[in-house]
């Protein structure tokens, strides 16, 4: 997209001044405010980022002017509220250059999508003995689901093992594939570590084994330019709140063959293409997959965050966030007593770290009094702590609208936490 | 910062720092595991019982300054109480940390009473609270991990 003035100037001149997140701040309304008396410095965006007024405004202007059922009424508010859902599948479809626009089923979110192909797909194709292959890294939600399904199916869940650097380890994760192998479901960017995984490699080398591969973009579509086609991956996964969209909206990608071939997650209305009581038969793709009334309003907020994120532009986006987490992981590196967990060289804008004789979660009471919001705790990836021997750790994550006095606040307030502790 | 000294005041950061009484205890005659999936705080605790009296109690396990000082401040109160006065000192620490109580006059609290400054943090009652919370399912017998949650 062509960009025009303000913060969307020249590529040229962008170049020069990288980025300034303080003029990209006034589009969010929740960070101009004090906390503790104290300007709002918002560091949990890996937990979930803030919401431009465009976004809100989109709801907004949805709920006062077009509210109705879509897919149904034959009356000018549902053909409204129809064109503005569908207008939202087309965006997702090109945000993440998937080839056709059914591909994209809308979920409650990443778990919820995750939790669709372990119950669609999983069960239709694991059977007993059977494997589903995942990584040490992974949230809980792309470990549980596939519990259950390998739980009910007797089947066995296999994880590829992380180093110390929190990089999964290529070669271990081949040696796990192997013709039980059904499925292999990974992330893309840990939220706790911040580790970018080589997803095209991995694909190709499941492929090569004939496995499927899904892929959780929770922390991935709101820092990295996707195309699900360039990937090769089968199904893929995203959060509309983490990409400065409303929560409760999702996508699930899958490649249209394997979405087909699939049974349905949930029954009900949409889904339907007629009903006797004596059998029932399917709507097409993509409303098979979408049981009930969907979240329009987050659906077409997800489609206005998409326009937003896609105006600034996710290559600078990328660019700015990644000198954002340099220079961040320089600062805290300096600090006496403070040890980042997640070093991986290809990372994205997360800062976990510990600190010598302080809690983390004594650390994020600190830090809030101070104005700074982190998040504190074991980030729903307990095995990731224990493979790190560490109960837990302070996160601080970064969107772009951080700016660098922003990470200054951090320091200065991790310096008073160790005050604090004497 | 006040708050934040009401909170951390030196006794608190010397137990969490230091906590007393943290050991598995041999002779234990009951024992219960405390959990705060919030945060990961993990805890055990130990209690011997003679009849009706705390005779010794200690703890283990890995948590926030706020709970692991808790922890150790309760052991140390509660050696010598009776089972009863022991509940009856959980209710008066329980209205202290959520500051139900404007003005709570109760000099049984003893050193319980620096955890005053946990009321104005209402996330962290759950870490102060912790122990106590196990404490009571050592005491009642219940098999099962206490969660906070």
């Amino acid at each position: 997209m062509k960009a025009t003035g303000g913060i969307l100037a020249s590529e040229q001149h962008t170049k020069e001044l990288s980025f300034d997140p303080n003029i990209i701040k006034e589009d969010f309304p929740i960070l101009k405010q004090l906390v503790h008396g104290k300007p709002l410095v918002y560091l949990d965006n890996a937990a979930t980022s803030q919401k431009p007024s465009a976004v809100i405004d989109a709801m907004t202007h949805y709920y006062s002017t077009d509210n109705s059922n879509i897919h149904r009424g034959v009356h000018l508010l549902s053909e409204r509220a129809t064109q503005a859902y569908e207008e939202a599948r087309e965006k997702v479809q090109r945000f993440i250059n998937a080839a056709e626009s059914k591909e994209i089923i809308f979920t409650r979110g990443t778990t919820e999508a995750i939790n669709l192909v372990a119950n669609s797909y999983g069960r239709a194709n694991v059977n007993a003995g059977d494997e589903v292959l995942i990584t040490a890294m992974e949230h809980h939600s792309n470990i549980v689901p596939w519990q259950i399904l390998c739980q009910e199916k007797g089947a066995r869940l296999r994880v590829a093992p992380i180093n110390d650097d929190g990089e999964l380890v290529l070669e271990e994760f081949e040696k796990l594939l192997n013709e039980r192998t059904k499925l292999v479901s990974v992330v893309h960017v840990s939220n706790a570590l911040g580790t970018i995984n080589p997803i095209r490699a991995i694909v190709e080398v499941a492929h090569r084994h004939n496995v499927p591969v899904m892929i959780d973009g929770a922390q991935a579509a709101p820092h990295i330019k996707l195309d699900v086609r360039e990937l090769d991956c089968d199904f893929y996964a995203f959060s509309g709140h983490k990409v400065y969209g409303p929560t409760g909206i999702g996508v699930l990608y899958g490649k249209a063959n394997l979405l087909d071939a699939m049974p349905p997650y949930q029954g009900g209305g949409d889904m339907i293409a007629t009903v006797t009581f004596e059998k029932t038969t399917y709507n097409t793709l993509p409303y098979k997959f979408e049981a009930g009334t969907p979240n329009i309003a987050g659906t077409i907020g997800l489609g206005a965050a998409i326009d937003y994120v896609n105006q600034i532009g996710l290559v600078r986006i990328d660019r700015y966030e990644h000198e954002l987490l340099e220079y961040g992981t320089e600062a805290l590196s300096q600090i006496p007593g403070l040890r980042l967990i997640g070093t991986a060289k290809e990372k994205a804008g997360v800062l976990s770290f510990i600190l010598e004789g302080v809690h983390p979660h004594d650390i994020g009471t600190i830090l809030d009094r101070e104005g700074i919001a982190i998040r504190t705790g074991h980030h729903c990836a307990m095995p990731v702590m224990e493979r790190f021997g560490i109960p837990a750790t302070a996160r601080a994550s970064l969107a772009f609208y951080n700016a660098r006095e922003e990470i200054d606040a951090l320091v200065a307030g991790i310096h008073k936490v160790k005050e604090v502790f004497g | 910062m006040t708050d934040l000294q009401d909170l951390y005041q030196e006794l608190i950061l010397d137990h969490g720092r230091k906590p007393r009484n943290f050991k598995a205890l041999d002779n234990a005659t009951r024992s219960a595991e405390g959990y705060n999936p919030l945060c990961g705080d993990k805890v055990k605790i130990y209690v011997e019982m003679d009849g009706d009296i705390v005779k010794d109690i200690s703890f283990e396990g890995a948590g926030c300054a706020i709970s692991t000082a808790s922890a150790s401040i309760m052991t140390e109160t509660l050696k010598g109480k009776t089972r009863a006065q022991a509940e009856e000192l959980f209710q008066t620490f329980h209205d202290l940390v959520t500051g139900q109580k404007a003005q709570l006059d109760a000099p049984e609290l003893g050193k319980l009473a620096v955890f005053s400054g946990v009321s104005e943090f209402p996330i962290r009652v759950k870490c102060a609270t912790l122990s106590w919370h196990t404490l009571r399912a050592a005491l009642n017998g219940a098999a099962e991990v206490i969660s906070t949650e």
